[in-house]
């Protein structure tokens, strides 16, 4: 195997560098679980307790606020999309700021830098994983059954992964670059909250203002979310999920494009 | 097949300084801010930029099997070269030829994590260091047999003592199998005997074929180990030779980087003849930065002294602190009743200490000089320090295993007698 050093020539061979560094992207991931574990004496409840008082607050505001429930009991409705919005933020959150995190890694050690976000966007699916328990054992306890529909969560699942690696991505590299970044991605996941149907549903949205409302890719993936997991008694609305994907796509693009032009430079100002 | 593996050709890396900003990074504030200002005055208000060369017009080859030693004085320029040949950073001009894989030690234990235990932190580093699951599962017993802390797999590496940690660090990286190899002075961790397995087994992976760069400050390393030797000084490839020709280039010219270092020390005395730098030598007169207790020593002190105070009577002594900052001992050439005199205005006071007898520390040097029995110069911080590490000062074939032990090794003899 020959090896060509140049400027501007970060490996032609990237993509395969990627996948020989799969394991790595793995024990990355690994790691950062296994000592979040350790490290907090409460371990696993830790990934359940913040979702299960964030749902605890939506169903009281939404009481007080009186809104109706629905056929759908409201604790279900609501875990159903602060599930995937936690997700979401907490992937955002974490690998926006792992290149930082892991600069005793990256000013010593070659290896293709995107691993390093996906692997904290992999390490939030596994905190995902546990809370989707925690649902289901909501929906056991109501005897809610789920109906086809739940076949279809894995694509809503991916969906908001790959949005988390797109924005994670692109958000890492700015924040090497242009290092006050960090205090950006706090405001974009509070601001986020309040613009995305967690609380409430996209029926509580006026219709004109719907399409607007559904450039907010969390639009299409909660309403997703719900759909798949209420058994389709949540409307969804295919040109929001297709918006989306589109926004979804866009951002992976922008965000590797943006982070492979940096990357290069990150051991130099890291 | 070609027999050169690295091929380095006029390679070089400009980083950019921005004066008047402290930190390396750029903040969006700023850029907006310079943006804004722009665009107020209607032109570009272009922040001081200086561009520094930390390499230039690098070349050189090297063949399959070769141990090459990259030697310099700090800021010449290695850790940039072993940072572009190893991926981590890009050159701005030039170009390299690596041929095989590549694995690159900058540091031992990078990625540790002090909560994971041992077994865990092997897994982990091996994947940085670029080995797969299955080949770290197939060396495990032997990394775990060579760093010997199998008592201790399970527990945290927090709660390791620093040389198991290094030990465990550097067995795990002793056991990538890479046909070219990058060595950043790692070896200067861990105890003299580690030092030597470590010595042992880098040996043994040129031995096996493979092609090893090797930066140190280790001159005695260098010079047992490298079949070949290359200088940086200043960013540039000083000379490419054998290591004993390319090892006295550049202590001629470390002899000149004292006198940078000891500028700012606060000193008493006339200031008539002044301290300009220290070093350690072996009794070969090898620059080291560490002693093996028992060993021969040459203490070197550069001065520089005014023109008025050549032949006149000088007395040169130092002190030899330790820990605590408490004196071990002093030595003065008056004390051996030799009165001493310059002939020159430049030049040095060499000390020879024949079986160091001192036990394995740290130990700090507070050099002191009388002019006419006035005092010329007295350095208030040390000029240096001196590592020592386990020897045989006994003679006796093994290490003295005096740990826990006073400073002081004596020479005595034991025997029964009825």
């Amino acid at each position: 195997m020959k090896l060509i050093i140049e400027p501007g020539r970060t490996a032609r061979n990237y993509w395969r560098d990627i996948w020989r560094y799969r394991e790595l992207m793995y024990f990355l991931a690994w790691r950062d679980l296994a000592v979040r574990y350790k490290q907090t004496a409460i371990g696993v409840a830790w990934a359940l307790i913040r979702p299960a008082l964030t749902m605890v607050v939506f169903v009281v505001f939404r009481r007080f606020v009186g809104i109706e429930p629905g056929s759908v009991p409201d604790p279900i409705l609501v875990l159903a999309a602060v599930l995937p919005w936690q997700f979401f933020s907490a992937a955002l959150t974490d690998s926006s700021g792992s290149l930082i995190a892991n600069t005793n890694l990256i000013s010593k050690i070659y290896f293709p830098r995107l691993i390093v976000p996906c692997a904290a966007v992999v390490t939030t699916l596994a905190d995902f994983l546990i809370t989707l328990g925690m649902l289901a054992a909501l929906m056991v306890w109501y005897r809610f059954a789920p109906g086809w529909q739940i076949l279809l969560l894995p694509v809503f699942i991916l969906l908001t992964f790959g949005l988390s690696v797109g924005s994670g991505v692109f958000l890492a590299a700015l924040n090497v670059e242009y290092r006050d970044f960090r205090y950006v991605v706090p405001f974009i996941v509070q601001f986020g909250l309040f613009v995305s149907p967690v609380a409430f549903t996209t029926a509580n949205v006026p219709e004109r203002w719907r399409a607007l409302y559904a450039l907010n890719p969390m639009v299409g993936v909660i309403d997703g979310f719900r759909w798949a997991l209420l058994g389709g008694r949540a409307p969804l609305d295919l040109r929001a999920v297709g918006l989306a994907i589109a926004v979804t796509v866009f951002f992976l693009v922008l965000g590797v494009w943006y982070f492979r032009r940096v990357e290069r430079g990150f051991a130099d100002v890291i | 097949m070609s027999d050169t593996v690295i091929r380095v050709d006029h390679l070089g890396k400009r980083y950019r300084i921005r004066h008047q900003r402290p930190e390396p990074y750029t903040a969006l504030r700023d850029v907006i801010a310079d943006k804004v200002r722009g665009w107020w005055r209607g032109a570009a208000d272009q922040p001081s930029v200086e561009d520094f060369w930390a390499l230039k017009d690098v070349s050189f080859e090297i063949r399959r099997g070769e141990v090459v030693g990259v030697i310099g004085r700090n800021g010449a320029g290695k850790s940039t070269l072993l940072k572009i040949l190893s991926r981590i950073t890009e050159p701005t001009e030039g170009r390299v030829e690596l041929d095989g894989n590549v694995a690159s030690l900058l540091e031992v234990g990078t990625g540790f994590h002090p909560e994971l235990s041992g077994r865990e932190n092997v897994f982990l580093n091996g994947a940085i260091l670029g080995m797969s699951r299955v080949e770290i599962k197939r060396k495990f017993d032997e990394i775990v047999a060579f760093a010997e802390i199998e008592r201790f797999l399970d527990t945290p590496v927090k709660r390791y003592s620093s040389g198991m940690y290094v030990r465990l660090a550097f067995a795990v990286a002793a056991h990538l199998e890479p046909e070219i190899l990058i060595v950043d002075e790692v070896l200067a961790v861990g105890d003299a005997q580690f030092q030597k397995k470590c010595l042992g087994k880098m040996d043994d992976v040129a031995k096996a074929g493979r092609t090893v760069l090797f930066v140190s400050h280790n001159m005695a390393a260098v010079a047992s180990l490298c079949s070949r030797a290359v200088v940086l000084r200043g960013g540039r490839l000083e000379l490419d030779d054998r290591p004993e020709v390319a090892i006295r280039s550049y202590l001629n010219d470390a002899g000149n980087t004292g006198r940078i270092a000891l500028a700012g020390i606060p000193r008493k005395g006339t200031g008539l003849a002044k301290f300009t730098g220290f070093h350690i030598e072996d009794a070969r007169g090898v620059i080291t930065t560490s002693v093996q207790s028992g060993d021969d020593v040459r203490l070197v002190f550069d001065f520089e002294c005014e023109p008025g105070t050549l032949g006149r009577p000088i007395d040169v002594g130092f002190g030899v602190h330790g820990t605590y900052d408490e004196v071990l001992f002093v030595l003065y050439a008056s004390y051996i009743g030799k009165s001493l005199s310059v002939s020159s205005t430049r030049g040095r006071f060499v000390c020879n200490i024949r079986r160091f007898p001192l036990s394995p520390g740290t130990y700090s040097v507070y050099p002191r000089i009388e002019i006419n029995a006035v005092e010329a110069d007295f350095p208030q911080l040390p000029v240096g320090t001196i590592e020592v590490v386990d020897g045989d000062f006994f003679g006796s074939k093994q290490r003295t295993n005096a740990r826990g032990a006073g400073p002081f090794l004596v020479d005595g003899d034991w025997n029964v007698e009825s």
